[in-house]
């Protein structure tokens, strides 16, 4: 069943050129500057874990940065209350680095030539056994914009495949209409991640020039299609470093707070990617990279407005800053990937998306995880649900 | 001290205990095993309930408590109906306490599905255990299809606020034909304290206990607390008034005028 639903509310496109969220970053730059510490601990002494834009203004601004230990206080302290002292692991599985945009942060683009490849079905369920065999329950399978190849027929095929070994399967692949996704939903995928990447117009179309992916309104409407056609699990997120972040994360929370209004039914959560060394890409053209403080401070700032949001952490980031950030807020978070198609086996070498910094194996993140007091949850929904 | 009957199953203990959010098994198990309780629930998500070295399920011990499954997560009648076939088909266990609860932020329970699944299971000879909001005319109508309890919230789950629902949980307390469990929102042994003096018939808490600094102390503490609020249920308890009884009446002298 795809649900349209009737409310007389205001698109996402109509609601972020009404505040403003997806023009210049300029006025929004100087009314953060402007927020002082007196508004901070007002926002911080709000009801802990409802969103207001007033309040999340106040928390992404530059002053809030002096409180950031008691933002994390409270982060850490709700997230164990809405949580429990539980981190949910999940493992990514590459099938293909063929591609038909041209982003430009991003090593599969399409006008850099290199040998590319991609997984047949069976070639995918062989990475996928290696992914089972080392714990994962929870499978995310990634994909850029290879439609003739990692079609929907593809993906139903290898979802219907993959049931019998994981209990949640989601994508990160590409943006689809809502019956597709509704095709995959009764095939047994869960869950769909989809960045923004830019919230800001002029930015998007610097860095996606060309292919189905320059279409920003379209970019952004689709989540509204996953959610109409039942997913479960709805990921956003922006990629940190292309704009300011502060901006981007109005846009983004303002998304989900019209997300979960709106489709009530399907649970948001938040990624954090920070833009990463590529395959021939030039890092040095990004001027709005985050510190670490900055992204302590972004999600700290998303979790006292969003109690019960699911707050993703992948191996982009190095070892030792993603043991500190599992008690500033963080649910889920991957382990052991390879972010190449067909990495696990080895048997392929191909070009990766981007470079990982914590090549630790599942079972060592694991460990650091009870070591820190919380349990590492591999298995926390069932094939069952969707039979 | 008067036992507990659910589905003419008679239980000591009268604190249900969930098995979420703890830092491992083995401080669940010492929880557990503190909290005196004799019914567990488990998530049939988190578990493979067909696996017996599932870890969740190993530190449970099956000679000592009843395994309560439940349908966390289930967003309609037909995904909780499945997910407790599917429990009972892997443990022949033919309790389930049934949760439905399409919105995953508040998580509170959809009453129209739960009266569809409860109806459904019911009749495929499930003892089921309804998770519910504070709504006494559902509570009746979960009674009519013939569930075993009505287990209603104190409160959102989680939330630690304890017993916002209370001026409806004593309808339902009032009514009820079945055993009354207070479920959710739980936060302080004082609160479940306070539903035993209500005259609920138990309490379920998670959250308290498993993200207390302590889970195995919190859990004894909870344990008396609701052994306490059932022993002065028991005890009839003096009424609160609002009105003073003075112990030297101000009118005394008028008595003294009829003699």
């Amino acid at each position: 069943m795809i649900v349209t639903p009737q409310y007389r509310v205001p698109e996402i496109l109509t609601i972020l050129s009404q505040k403003n969220l997806d023009g210049d970053n300029e006025p929004w730059r100087k009314q953060l500057d402007a927020v002082t510490g007196d508004e901070v601990e007002r926002a911080m002494s709000q009801a802990p874990g409802c969103y207001t834009f007033e309040k999340l203004v106040a928390l992404v601004s530059p002053a809030a940065q002096d409180y950031l230990e008691e933002m994390a206080q409270i982060a850490h302290r709700l997230t164990v209350q809405r949580f429990g002292r539980t981190i949910r692991l999940y493992g990514p599985l590459y099938l293909s680095n063929f591609c038909i945009n041209s982003c430009r942060y991003c090593g599969f683009n399409n006008t850099t030539s290199f040998e590319r490849t991609r997984l047949t079905v069976d070639q995918a369920l062989r990475e996928a056994d290696i992914i089972a065999s080392e714990g994962f329950s929870d499978i995310l399978l990634v994909s850029s914009e290879d439609r003739g190849f990692v079609s929907i027929d593809y993906l139903a095929e290898l979802a219907g495949k993959l049931r019998q070994k994981f209990s949640f399967i989601s994508i990160e692949v590409y943006g689809m209409t809502a019956q597709e996704y509704h095709r995959l939903f009764e095939a047994g995928i869960e869950g769909v991640t989809l960045y923004q990447e830019t919230y800001n117009r002029r930015a998007y179309q610097y860095y996606h020039p060309a292919g189905p992916k320059a279409d920003y309104d379209n970019r952004l409407t689709t989540p509204d299609r996953m959610a109409a056609a039942g997913m479960r699990e709805i990921g956003l997120g922006a990629l940190l470093g292309l704009t300011d972040w502060r901006t981007e994360t109005l846009a983004l929370a303002e998304h989900a707070h019209y997300l979960i209004k709106r489709y009530w039914r399907s649970h948001v959560s938040f990624s954090f990617p920070r833009l990463r060394p590529a395959f021939d890409v030039d890092s040095s053209q990004f001027q709005n990279l985050l510190t670490d403080k900055d992204l302590a401070q972004m999600i700290t700032a998303l979790r006292l407005c969003f109690a019960d949001a699911g707050l993703v952490l992948s191996t982009r980031e190095r070892a030792a800053l993603r043991d500190n950030l599992i008690k500033l807020g963080i649910t889920k978070m991957s382990a052991g990937s390879k972010t190449n198609p067909g990495g696990y086996s080895g048997c392929i070498d191909s070009i990766r998306q981007f470079e990982v910094d914590d090549s630790r194996s599942p079972a060592q993140v694991a460990a650091m995880i009870k070591q820190q007091g919380f349990d590492p949850v591999w298995k926390d929904w069932d094939a069952i649900f969707n039979a | 001290m008067d036992n507990l009957i659910i589905a003419a199953r008679k239980f000591t203990s009268r604190l249900l205990v969930g098995t979420g959010k703890f830092a491992s098994c083995e401080v669940m198990a010492e929880a557990l095993e503190s909290s005196g309780t004799e019914i567990v629930t488990v998530a049939l998500r988190r578990v493979n309930i067909d696996n017996k070295d599932d870890d969740m399920l190993r530190a449970i011990d099956l000679k000592k408590y009843l395994l309560l499954p439940n349908t966390s997560g289930a967003r309609d009648a037909a995904e909780a109906v499945r997910l407790a076939r599917l429990a009972r088909a892997a443990t022949g266990i033919n309790w389930v306490k049934l949760e439905v609860t399409p919105d995953p932020y508040y998580l509170l329970p959809d009453p129209v599905e739960t009266l569809k699944a409860a109806e459904i299971l019911v009749k495929d000879d499930f003892v089921v255990l309804p998770y519910i909001n504070a709504d006494p005319v559902l509570s009746r109508r979960l009674q009519d299809v013939g569930t075993a309890t009505v287990m209603p919230l104190g409160s959102p789950i989680g939330s630690n606020q304890g017993l916002k629902t209370r001026a409806a949980l004593e309808i339902i307390i009032e009514q009820a034909n079945v055993p009354v469990v207070v479920d959710a929102g739980l936060g302080l042994p004082s609160h479940a304290a306070e539903a035993m003096e209500m005259g609920a018939d138990a309490v379920l808490v998670n959250t308290a206990i498993a993200t207390a600094k302590n889970p195995a102390q919190m859990a004894l503490a909870f344990k008396l607390a609701v052994e306490a609020g059932r022993m002065a249920y028991n005890s009839g308890p003096a009424a609160a008034d609002r009105r003073a009884s003075a112990s030297s009446p101000l009118t005394g002298f008028l008595r003294d005028e009829q003699i």
